[in-house]
């Protein structure tokens, strides 16, 4: 039984060096495009979309909660 | 009315987003256009989203659903044999030499679809295996099978066996770290 687990083991698992080698080309490659932050249509967009329905609601956007 | 505080951690999911759509559709254009209206999606269903729950896990989940029911739609293949979409990731990271890391995106592209995205959203967004198989809609299980499997493809594809065998060969190495005079 044990014997068949660290087979398995053995064939299916990849050493620690190589999983790390891969999550670092991984994560090199997605943080380039994180890096590149925010591009400026998304924020754009959001405030646009906030000014008209701020337009169509013209109630003030204050939180109706207790301030802290 | 979106509040500021949503509306920041939307921003603030953005850049992962747009990292995760770029993986999945493999061009940069249609990815800004995914992430563009995943947000118009998730501030229509505002509603439905539980304050202090996870947001970058709920727009990743509808970006995905978006990219999925649009792949379906046009029955399209993203399937990269060509090598396009290792291109159209963007590469130049210092750590590593240019030549090692585009070997590395070409392996990527020949994953199945499925087993790229359970290995990015886990080894490079940082979601759990719970908050992956969550994403993607499947079991905790299949996704840490997906991962596993798409380890080791990747090793397989690049050939990496222990800690000195990745990407080009030790002398190609040097010339690069040598600013490429030989």
């Amino acid at each position: 039984m044990l014997t068949e687990v660290n087979q398995r083991k053995a064939r299916g698992r990849l050493g620690r060096d190589v999983q790390s080698k891969i999550g670092q080309q991984l994560r090199a490659m997605y943080d380039n495009v994180v890096n590149e932050g925010v591009p400026d249509r998304f924020g754009e967009m959001l405030r646009q979309l906030d000014e008209q329905k701020g337009t169509e609601a013209t109630s003030k956007p204050e939180p109706e909660k207790g301030v802290n | 009315m979106l509040e500021p505080t949503l509306r920041d951690q939307m921003l603030s999911t953005v850049p992962s987003l747009r990292a995760f759509a770029i993986s999945l559709s493999g061009n940069v254009d249609r990815a800004d256009d995914l992430v563009q209206e995943t947000l118009l999606r998730a501030i229509a269903n505002i509603e439905s989203f539980q304050p202090g729950t996870n947001m970058s896990a709920w727009l990743f989940t509808i970006l995905r659903n978006l990219f999925r029911s649009e792949y379906r739609k046009r029955r399209r293949e993203v399937e990269d044999t060509d090598g396009s979409y290792a291109e159209s990731l963007k590469s130049h990271p210092e750590q590593s030499s240019r030549l090692e890391f585009n070997e590395f995106k070409a392996a990527l592209g020949k994953l199945p679809p499925d087993q790229r995205e359970a290995l990015i959203l886990v080894g490079a967004s940082g979601f759990s295996y719970e908050e992956a198989a969550a994403i993607c809609e499947c079991a905790v299980g299949t996704i840490k099978s997906r991962v596993n499997r798409a380890r080791n493809r990747l090793a397989d594809l690049l050939a990496i066996e222990g800690t000195d065998d990745f990407g080009p060969d030790h002398a190609t190495r040097a010339i690069l770290a040598a600013g490429g005079r030989g």
